[in-house]
């Protein structure tokens, strides 16, 4: 009982300097997690992402579309068992800031999708307007769409002004489906554009594929591109995940330094608690001297420093912890839709208490060794 | 009357392992600060410097960038005709219609494809553009599949460098020369000849047309024309002014991001200030009284402490800089997301970031030093002395 009290007395000997201290740990940890949480959340679509769906695209590029007909030709590959087709259509929702994913997408799309849940009403209602769309419920509640409302896109690769039916929004199966994104019909877009540009219609984005058998996966996209091999378009087949991981790995370098950043700020808070401890045992260089001339150990001196280091940093570290959470929430409803599936992982928390115990070990390393080392005499003449 | 500085820097040296950790600490702050600071001025930088004064960016009405535009040839053929555009030495106008495309290109430090720029360019396109230097082997063969790389891209990308071909548009295309562009983003992006890349890509019309005016005061007459044609859906945009607007949503990201990170992490650095400021004014109460027993004003001691503090701000502030400074030689190459394509930039330091992390340092030390000066010029003379 005697140890732990005497800690305890001893962190709170300097109420504001301790205070202060955890107030630190606390933002450090905190932030370290909304950081790492942030690069989380950059992977989420392709950790939502099904390993049964193929995307299929041009093997240029995805600037490049592909003809339509290829839909029959890879319904035909063995292992398929559905085909679906979007276009990205990058339109823009009032102003630039707004922005959103949108497709246009083939009837047989939201077969492909199970994760995405819409009442039977609204599908009818949706697959029934020639210009009807669907949003998301992340994306409805962010501009506060109601079904029935009428939705103006400006359209940045498609010109002039696109105007939906909002007829359905739709659920996420799981929590980490992305409801952040609007439909169309791909009919629409492909009638309006070969209405005004003969001849650039009938091309699809991406075609995506569900497979019978995950496993197979391999072997149907080599099969898929084989088909199309040295024609004029040719493909490149990869899972879902694989192609989302395409988008991320482009903002690698970015990712990378968030990542970097957020071990910065581990080591600046270091160098906070350090010091602390250092002022801390410089104070009491005569105490540790007195302890070990009552026949305390070397190691008991260096031990009081340690626990108290210790508990300070993971005090710190719990709060941090704690507090990341409602902030997660506050960050995610300010950025809203641009990152889906912002949620503080369990890694992530184990990091940050794993972060608080080696900050509390190597701040009291140096002030707990030379405690421990303080030679009797020294300390009982040292004045704080 | 007040109290000597070297009384102020000498109490930093005298407790040198908390000096140096405060500092520190500072010097971490000002440093992820200074060095977000300067990839976003890169990135700016990078694309202001790509556009020349007195040209013209022609792109579909409404496509934010040249590879989302298309304009037909009839439409480039009535923008060729305009009065308005600079005459070459051989006596035709100084346009450039060109086809723009992504193409998916495997990185070589990672294998991770990215997206490249691929532009047709004419003859003109490249008078257009003087920045553009070969610095090794030749240029292209109009006619042939043969193309140039910029620097980021031959270095950046597998099978761009000189000598090596490049498959696509069921073509083998032979890089057959490397160009400078002089840190802007062509630097980033593959040219060969434009009718080639027509052919290629099975493009009808061009993505953008580059034109130069005679005189860049005509630009309000020019554009004005183009948008109000009703047979040109097209508009018209100065060079400089086209690609500054590609950079803004990924600079404002960069810097608010960062921003607000140096503002978090400056939280930690100024609480480390606080704690060794108030543990100097305690160590030293002693001498606070005695220095104010030999006559020296509240106002001089309030000054002394807080100019400590500024002083460990300045010095976080300096090395924190200087370390940023190292920043310089290294280059980031990444997807911009408004043209969805790779644009390699440096860090660049500027004197404006100099000045801004200085400042950002020294209010560091203030906030920190702040409460703990304003503590020491409080104490009464009697009791200070009674504590030593």
């Amino acid at each position: 009982m005697f140890f732990p009290l005497l800690v305890l007395r001893n962190a709170f000997r300097h109420k504001l300097r301790t205070t202060l201290t955890i107030v630190g740990i606390v933002v450090a940890i905190a932030a370290f997690g909304m950081l790492r949480t942030i690069v989380d959340a950059w992977y989420a679509g392709a950790n939502a992402s099904s390993s049964a769906r193929l995307v299929t695209r041009s093997s240029v590029s995805l600037v490049f579309a592909l003809p339509l007909n290829y839909a029959q030709k890879i319904r035909q590959v063995d292992g398929v068992t559905g085909v679906g087709w979007a276009n990205w259509f990058g339109g823009v929702y009032v102003n630039e800031r707004n922005f959103f994913a949108q497709f246009a997408i083939s009837e047989s799309y939201l077969d492909l999708y199970p994760e995405f849940v819409l009442s039977d009403d609204q599908r009818r209602a949706f697959l029934a307007d020639r210009v009807g769309a669907i949003a998301g419920r992340k994306l409805a509640d962010k501009y506060g769409w109601k079904v029935g409302d009428q939705i103006p896109l400006r359209g940045t690769i498609y010109p002039g002004t696109w105007t939906f039916n909002l007829r359905g929004i739709y659920d996420g199966a799981e929590e980490g489906t992305d409801t952040s994104t609007f439909f169309f019909h791909f009919a629409y877009l492909n009638e309006s554009i070969k209405k005004q540009y003969p001849g650039r219609g009938d091309q699809a984005g991406v075609f995506i594929e569900s497979l019978g058998n995950a496993d197979d996966a391999a072997a149907v996209s080599s099969a898929i591109d084989a088909t199309f091999r040295n024609s004029l378009a040719e493909t490149l087949t990869e899972t879902e995940k694989a192609f989302q991981l395409g988008f991320v790995a482009m903002s690698e370098a970015i990712l990378l330094a968030i990542q970097a950043v957020s071990y910065v700020v581990i080591v600046i808070i270091m160098a906070v608690m350090a010091n602390t401890m250092a002022m801390t045992a410089r104070e009491r260089y005569g105490e540790y001297a007195t302890f070990k001339a009552l026949g305390f150990s070397n190691g008991f001196v260096g031990m009081l420093i340690f626990a108290e280091s210790l508990g300070i940093s993971l005090l710190g570290g719990l709060l941090g912890a704690a507090a990341t959470f409602p902030l997660a929430d506050v960050f995610a409803s300010t950025v809203g839709s641009i990152l889906a599936g912002f949620k503080v992982s369990r890694e992530t928390v184990m990091l940050q208490l794993l972060a608080a115990l080696v900050i509390g070990v190597v701040a009291a390393a140096i002030p707990a060794w030379r405690a421990a080392r303080v030679r009797i005499v020294d300390g009982l003449r040292a004045i704080g | 009357m007040a109290i000597p500085v070297n009384y102020i820097a000498r109490n930093l040296v005298a407790r040198r392992l908390t000096t140096a950790l405060t500092a520190g600490g500072m010097a971490l702050v000002v440093y992820v600060f200074a060095t977000v600071l300067m990839l976003s001025a890169g990135l700016e930088q990078t694309l202001v410097a790509t556009g020349q004064d007195d040209n013209v960016v022609v792109i579909r009405r409404g496509s934010q960038t040249e590879v989302q535009s298309g304009i037909a040839r009839m439409q480039a053929a009535v923008v060729e005709s305009l009065p308005e555009i600079a005459l070459a030495a051989d006596g035709r106008p100084l346009i450039s219609k060109e086809p723009v495309v992504l193409i998916n290109l495997p990185k070589r430090s990672s294998g991770k494809p990215a997206n490249v720029v691929i532009r047709g360019v004419t003859q003109a396109g490249l008078a257009l553009r003087p920045q553009v230097k070969l610095v090794e082997g030749r240029m292209f063969r109009p006619g042939t599949a043969e193309v140039i790389a910029g620097r980021s891209i031959a270095d950046g990308f597998q099978g761009a460098g000189l000598g090596e071909t490049l498959r696509f548009a069921s073509r083998d295309w032979t890089i057959v020369g490397v160009f400078d562009a002089g840190h802007t983003a062509f630097d980033s992006e593959i040219w060969g000849d434009a009718e080639q890349m027509l052919q290629a890509f099975r493009r009808t019309g061009y993505s953008s047309l580059l034109f130069r005016l005679n005189d860049p005061a005509q630009f309000d007459a020019v554009k004005l024309f183009i948008e109000s044609d009703p047979r040109l859906t097209l508009e018209a945009k100065r060079e400089k002014r086209f690609y500054a607007e590609q950079s803004e949503a990924l600079s404002k990201f960069i810097s608010y991001l960062g921003t607000s990170i140096s503002i978090i992490f400056s939280i930690g650095a100024v609480i480390g200030a606080a704690i060794t400021m108030y543990a100097s004014v305690a160590s030293r109460t002693g001498e606070i009284g005695t220095l104010r027993a030999l006559g020296f004003s509240r106002a001089a001691i309030l000054v002394a402490f807080l100019g400590e503090a500024l002083l460990l701000g300045l010095i976080g502030g300096i090395v924190g800089l200087a370390a940023a400074s190292v920043m310089q030689a290294l280059s980031i190459s990444t997807t911009n997301f408004q043209t969805f394509a790779e644009i390699a930039f440096s860090f660049t330091l500027t004197p404006g970031i100099v000045i801004a992390s200085l400042i950002f340092a020294l209010a560091m030390g203030f906030v920190g030093g702040f409460l703990p000066a304003a503590r020491a010029a409080r104490m009464k003379i009697v009791d200070a002395l009674r504590a030593a």
